[in-house]
């Protein structure tokens, strides 16, 4: 964990540092009017006048305590609050993005392989390989349109009615919903796809094994054979690329938060790279990864639940 | 690869492929947009950049079959110089990617030790940040272009690939022609390179396919929040971005950029996942 922690800052400060000249020539370029006296400050404010490694260490030094610095907008207000107040829709749209991709593409690969060739199979085939291979943003276009403009029936931005405040507690779930079904749909959409075709795979694979015949040899019903004696094994590659997928999902709530006007930390970050705002591409960067390592804890540790085999000391 | 020569083994593969319909139809999708791209200065009916205010925003009509923009441009023509941006990005990007994944791939795998250690080490660093996070953040800070686009798409793609050539590579390097190679006294660069690599190839092939279907995915994403491929290039998806505040009312300016985008990748898929079954292998 630490080494990755690590690894994970000297990554993010790179990045932020392949930019051509300073922070400051961009904050000073879209104001003509900041002196050089003004830019002498900021340089010393964010520590720009010393060596690349000295502006780690203290970069670093305060980020262990959680001061990840205050964003270059005109606010000014702490990266952290700024965040964290965009967080918790984003982490909402991809767990109940997880949670959907795991309740659903379980039950469409498992279906496909018990009955290869059906039609069943070949749909969610064509389903799967249309799944991976559509752009996300354009589907979102396309929906946006449908639903929300031409039939009316969903809302195409935001997270809740300006009617909200007055609803009811079972009316604002709704609103949110309504609002949230879109986006979540479609965030899930490529590893749904993905996942489905996993769990095919690995669900054929594993009925050849010898202990299934042996399953199927001492008289077991089918649907045991196939739910309690293979339907585990297979299941556990996929834990892992669940975990795998954490990245893909968080990185998409980008796409998504943009076009449906989210206020998540996807539509915040994109923000913040197009307005160059330094300390907060960094704030997000490390924080984006970190969930994904969490994310990943989370995939090991149910690999260990999914595995008797494992276990964790 | 138990049937005797390399060459044995290619013609075995391409008698599978030739009976799987999934590769046949990516295949001949790909061939087809390898021409279109490679003859689009004599296909294309108009020139992708001729502005014409006469014809604003026309419908799909005989003289435009896709349509004309906001700016009177022919769709077709655009879409047919598109189609150039999207195979380049996906072949350098993938490139880039490839060969970055089998150095370090092949140094961890062949060496061990400390610099596997350190080499996987960073490989997983790299591997917990949103991608996409990344891959946005670098081409903000260095200006977008196209050339960036490719660059960091490939910085940002190719551990999939060391892990897959590692891993070939361990187990490789086990079987009894590797130190018949050594006791003969050759040297570690030509071990690599002409014994093993060849051999851990298959599953790179298969990566690299499924990979130019991302590769330009992720370009026509960033074409879309427009720090990807810069106006007037036509990019299938700047052609996107530039229609979709229309979309209401010129409906061809989103949908056809959007349906080359999804042939193509799907195209590239299906050649992937038909590789990697002709070739029997399994990507973890």
């Amino acid at each position: 964990m630490v080494p990755i922690m690590f690894g994970i800052t000297i990554i993010t400060f790179i990045v932020i540092h392949l930019a051509p000249g300073e922070p400051t020539d961009r904050m000073t370029e879209m104001n003509p009017k900041a002196s050089a006296a003004a830019k002498q400050r900021m340089r010393e404010m964010y520590h720009l006048d010393k060596p690349l490694h000295v502006q780690y260490g203290l970069w670093i030094s305060r980020l262990v305590v959680l001061d990840f610095g205050r964003s270059f907008s005109p606010d000014a207000r702490p990266v952290l609050d700024k965040i964290a107040e965009r967080l918790p829709i984003t982490i909402f749209i991809n767990v109940t993005s997880l949670v959907l991709i795991f309740i659903m593409s379980i039950p469409i690969g498992v279906f496909s392989a018990t009955h290869p060739g059906s039609a069943f199979d070949r749909g969610s085939t064509l389903f799967v390989f249309i799944g991976f291979s559509a752009p996300g943003f354009w589907l979102a276009l396309l929906l946006m349109i449908l639903f929300g403009v031409q039939l009316g029936w969903l809302p195409i931005s935001g997270i809740r009615s300006i009617y909200y405040e007055q609803y009811t507690t079972w009316g604002k779930i709704i609103d949110l919903a309504r609002h949230l079904l879109m986006p979540v749909l479609l965030s899930s959409l490529t590893s749904l796809a993905f996942l489905s075709r996993i769990t095919r795979q690995n669900m054929l694979e594993v009925i050849r094994q010898d202990y299934i015949t042996t399953a199927r040899a001492k008289g077991c019903h089918e649907k045991s054979v196939y739910y309690r004696h293979a339907l585990r094994n297979a299941l556990l590659p996929i834990v892992t690329i669940v975990g795998l997928s954490i990245p893909s999902l968080i990185g998409g709530s980008v796409i998504f938060e943009t076009i449906f006007s989210i206020p998540g930390m996807g539509q915040l970050f994109y923000e913040s790279v197009m307005s160059r705002d330094y300390p907060l591409v960094m704030g997000i960067l490390v924080i984006g990864a970190t969930l994904t390592l969490i994310g990943n804890l989370v995939a090991d540790l149910s690999y260990a639940i999914a595995d008797p085999r494992i276990k964790y000391e | 690869m138990s049937n005797g020569s390399s060459g044995s083994f290619w013609n075995h593969v391409w008698n599978r492929l030739k009976g799987d319909s999934f590769a046949m139809t990516g295949g001949a999708i790909v061939l087809f947009l390898f021409s279109v791209a490679l003859l689009a200065p004599f296909i294309s009916p108009y020139d992708p950049s001729d502005v014409n205010t006469s014809i604003l925003l026309e419908p799909p009509n005989l003289k435009h079959w896709l349509g004309t923009d906001e700016l009177g441009r022919d769709v077709l023509s655009r879409m047919i110089y598109g189609a150039r941006i999207s195979l380049m990005v996906g072949f350098i990007s993938v490139g880039i990617a490839t060969v970055i994944g089998i150095i370090v791939g092949a140094i961890s795998g062949y060496y061990g030790g400390l610099v596997d250690e350190v080499m996987m080490r960073f490989v997983d660093v790299m591997l917990t940040f949103p991608t996409f996070f990344l891959i946005l953040a670098v081409i903000a800070m260095l200006e977008p272009s196209i050339v960036n686009v490719m660059i960091v798409i490939g910085l940002t793609g190719w551990m999939g690939v060391a892990r897959l050539v590692r891993a070939e590579f361990l187990s490789l390097k086990e079987r009894d022609f590797i130190p018949a190679a050594r006791s003969i006294g050759q040297r570690d660069i030509i071990i690599i390179f002409r014994h093993l690599l060849p051999n851990a190839m298959a599953p790179v092939l298969v990566s690299a396919t499924l990979g130019i279907a991302g590769a330009i995915l992720t370009e026509s994403a960033l074409s879309f929040l427009g720090i990807g491929v810069q106006p007037p290039t036509p990019s299938w998806g700047s052609i996107l971005t530039e229609g979709k505040n229309y979309i209401e009312f010129a409906w061809w300016l989103s949908v056809f950029p959007g349906l080359a985008i999804l042939i193509t990748v799907l195209a590239y898929n299906l050649l992937g996942e038909s590789l990697r079954d002709a070739l029997d292998t399994r990507l973890g």
